[in-house]
């Protein structure tokens, strides 16, 4: 293994910048691998090549010259790049997250769009997140908070009939003494609903989604 | 575009909007069956694989394989004619080029006359929903439209349905939200008809039986497919493909998802009770990706209705789709331009019944002063596809070479009503001055004159007395059942 010296280096972070512009998940992976085989800092690949290029599709986006699909597929590349630089990260891993995140559905719902872009902007953004898909029973999400002693509980409900197990989750995860807050969301929901189920918070959207989460985690 | 058969001189030509060949159409449903055969679709329900299981599909998991043998059978199975019935008999006739509309349905919010922002609906506002729509001329039927928020959510889809038998006369399109919620509805429309022959022979009300996008019956739908295949009441088969989100983006793509979508519910309902009543229908939606939103009213989400109506044409069913509803917040210019496009093409296309009047916000705000605008663009839209009559082909000479008096001529006074669609108190067709004098209104304020004057009549349509209490009954004793406190359920 050789160190890559200034251009090549120069080159690389570049790239690395340029894959995830591109949302080419392939190139990030490769790149990142390529950053550890030249002895790259895992830590100065994120925050000098990939991170970034994140920050500027998020750029483009709120300008409105980037859509959705260049935002998630960027977000895939960026989460690409962390699959293969985290595990090397060891003790800094953790410094790094903004913090866990176990998000789904709640039971009897199966309306999962909005609930996968919340997981996969909260992902790119820096948030461990694992999406445990539609129709979660509340006991799944409590089990999965406590292994993973997460930060957040993200819950999605888009019927009204299904809205109340936001309540039960609220309730469930509390009674079980876990430390996680718990954020709702979804289209009939609203901010006088997480109100009154004591949820710790509500966004609209998915950009608000993320900003909310990094108001909720304390650093 | 296909080309139409030049018709004889003197039958009057059905306009008609297609953006598919029938080639195209046929290439379609090919490459569905290729999809159902190869890829397979996920039924989530065990009583619904076993059922495909024994008539010989081959299962993988939770993934079912479909043989085009199986699909062409429930095709040829399933009736190319529903004829619904409103309360008292009255007939809608979904087969052909028939057009019929009905007002999108299970809106969270009703949007409010004096804030005009969106708000929780009530009880009241689910009546009078059933009240405006009653008054509609051109819309026929009547839907579920609002979920209560003041009634819990538990019985709330079968408090639609009382509501709305108690209300209007109209046939209803509305569907469950549960598993166990079928029954209490199938009973109350069997109150209402007399008895289950009757409901069986005369259906008062369809079933939207949601798929899964992309390829996946979900327990509830696959159970509803067959409840209502068993009961012979009409499901309707919606496919929800949304273009870059949930299907592929590009339209002959979600098109293709649609078909296979929907035939793979039609294998399920057909085996289940074969020439049982079902719908071709479907909400499609464009992705907005800006916002994420699913768009029913973005152009390209009613030219792919337009070809899935072509597609079920095709097949021989009946059609059905989501338009005539607008994406705009409030009953205004976006409003108007989106659902009178919506309407406009639905009829051209021959939809036989189209969902969506009313409507705004992506599906979850209804609007009885749209409803009303609506209406007259349903009428407008019914006019347009009912052509330039022929039938007084050749008169042309004689009637200019005659008294050119044309406002009193027995020619005008025979024809004018049968010509000219005459346009309700909500749409401006006065002079200014008269315009002014009546208060100078918006359509939004002029339409709520008119909700207003409807309100006012009341109950336009009560039951007889025996079957109102039977319908109490059954909304008492599924409360009961459900464990809720029943509120005062006549209102
Ligand atoms: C697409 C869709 C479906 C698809 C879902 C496909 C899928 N894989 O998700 C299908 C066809 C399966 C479906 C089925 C049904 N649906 Co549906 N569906 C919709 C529709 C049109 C769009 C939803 C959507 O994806 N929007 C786009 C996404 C990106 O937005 P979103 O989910 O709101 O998420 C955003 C925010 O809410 C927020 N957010 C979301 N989750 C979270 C979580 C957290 C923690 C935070 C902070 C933020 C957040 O951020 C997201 C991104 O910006 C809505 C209409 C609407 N106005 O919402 C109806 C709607 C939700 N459905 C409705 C109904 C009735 C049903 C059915 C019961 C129909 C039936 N009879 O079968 C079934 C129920 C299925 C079930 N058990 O869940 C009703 C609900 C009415 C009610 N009173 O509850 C609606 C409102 C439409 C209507 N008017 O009829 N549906």
């Amino acid at each position: 293994m050789t160190e890559v010296p200034g251009e090549g280096r120069h080159e690389l972070l570049a790239a690395m910048n340029q894959s995830i512009l591109d949302g080419d998940d392939e190139a990030a992976d490769r790149l990142a691998r390529e950053a550890l085989a030249a002895r790259i800092e895992p830590l100065e690949a994120i925050d000098r090549g990939f991170t970034p290029g994140l920050r500027e599709v998020g750029r483009l986006f709120e300008d409105g010259e980037y859509f959705l699909p260049e935002l998630v597929t960027a977000a895939q590349a960026m989460q690409a790049a962390m699959a293969v630089l985290r595990p090397v990260l060891g003790e800094q891993a953790s410094e790094r997250t903004l913090g866990r995140v176990v998000i789904g559905t709640v039971p009897g719902d199966i309306h999962d769009i909005g609930k996968t872009l919340v997981g996969t902007l909260l992902a790119a953004n820096g948030f461990e997140v694992s999406d445990e898909g539609v129709d979660v029973p509340i006991e799944r999400f409590v089990e999965r908070a406590r292994e993973l002693d997460a930060d957040l509980v993200c819950a999605s409900a888009l019927l009204t009939t299904t809205m109340a197990m936001q309540r039960d989750l609220v309730n469930a995860v509390r009674s079980a003494g876990l430390r996680a807050r718990v954020l709702v969301g979804g289209a009939p929901v609203n901010q006088a609903w997480a109100e009154e189920i004591g949820a710790d918070g509500y966004a609209e959207n998915a950009a608000a989604a993320v900003d909310l989460a990094r108001r909720t985690v304390p650093p | 575009m296909t080309s139409t058969p030049p018709a004889p001189l003197t039958e009057t030509l059905r306009p008609r909007v297609t953006v598919l060949s029938d080639p195209q159409v046929d290439g379609i449903v090919d490459q569905a069956l290729d999809v159902l055969a190869t890829v397979g679709v996920e039924v989530e329900d065990d009583a619904t694989r076993s059922l495909l299981a024994d008539a010989g599909e081959r299962l993988n998991g939770e993934r079912v394989f479909l043989r085009e043998r199986s699909v062409r059978d429930a095709i040829a199975s399933a009736p190319s004619r529903l004829l619904l019935a409103d309360r008292d008999g009255g007939e809608l006739d979904l087969s052909g080029d028939n057009v019929h509309f009905d007002p999108g349905s299970t809106a969270l919010h009703i949007l409010d006359r004096e804030t005009r922002r969106r708000r929780s609906p009530s009880a009241r506002d689910v009546v009078h929903l059933a009240w405006v729509t009653e008054a509609c001329r051109n819309i026929q039927a009547q839907s579920t439209g609002l979920v209560p928020a003041d009634v819990p959510e538990t019985v709330a889809d079968c408090y639609r349905l009382y509501l709305a038998l108690r209300h209007s006369r109209k046939p209803v399109v509305t569907g469950t939200f549960r598993g166990d919620g079928f029954a209490v509805m199938r009973d109350m429309l069997i109150a209402v008809r007399g008895s289950e022959e009757e409901l069986r022979r005369r259906p008062l009300a369809i079933f939207d039986c949601c798929s899964t996008p992309p390829l996946i019956w979900s327990e509830l739908a696959a159970r509803s497919l067959i409840d209502c295949a068993r009961a012979g009441i009409p499901a309707e088969l919606i496919s929800v493909p949304l273009g870059g989100a949930t299907a592929p983006v590009t339209l002959r793509e979600m098109v293709v998802q649609h078909c296979a979508e929907s035939l793979s519910g039609l294998v399920i309902h057909q085996l289940a009770s074969p020439g049982s009543p079902v719908v071709y229908g479907g909400a499609p939606a464009a992705f907005d990706m800006r916002h994420g939103t699913a768009s029913m009213a973005a152009v390209e989400a009613m030219m792919v209705d337009v070809a899935c109506c072509q597609v079920g044409k095709r097949l021989g069913l009946p059609t059905h789709a989501y338009m005539g509803l607008s994406d705009a917040k409030s009953a205004d210019w976006q409003a108007g331009a989106e659902s009178a496009m919506g309407v406009g093409l639905a009829a051209l296309a021959g939809i036989n019944m189209v969902s969506g009047p009313g409507m705004l916000d992506f599906a979850s705000c209804q609007s009885l002063e749209k409803l009303v605008l609506d209406n007259e663009a349903c009428a407008s839209a019914l006019r347009l596809a009912s052509g330039v009559s022929q039938a007084s082909a050749g008169l042309a000479t004689e009637l200019l070479a005659g008294d050119r008096n044309f406002l009193g001529h027995p020619h005008t006074r025979r024809n004018f009503r049968a010509e000219l669609h005459m346009p309700g108190p909500a749409i401006s067709r006065g002079s200014y001055g008269e315009w002014e004098q009546a208060g100078g209104r918006d359509a939004f304020d002029a339409a709520a004159v008119e909700v207003d004057r409807i309100l006012a009549r009341g109950n336009p349509a009560p039951l007889p007395d025996d079957t109102a209490r039977e319908l109490d009954r059954l909304m008492d004793g599924e409360a009961a059942r459900c464990g809720v406190e029943g509120p005062s359920w006549s209102l």
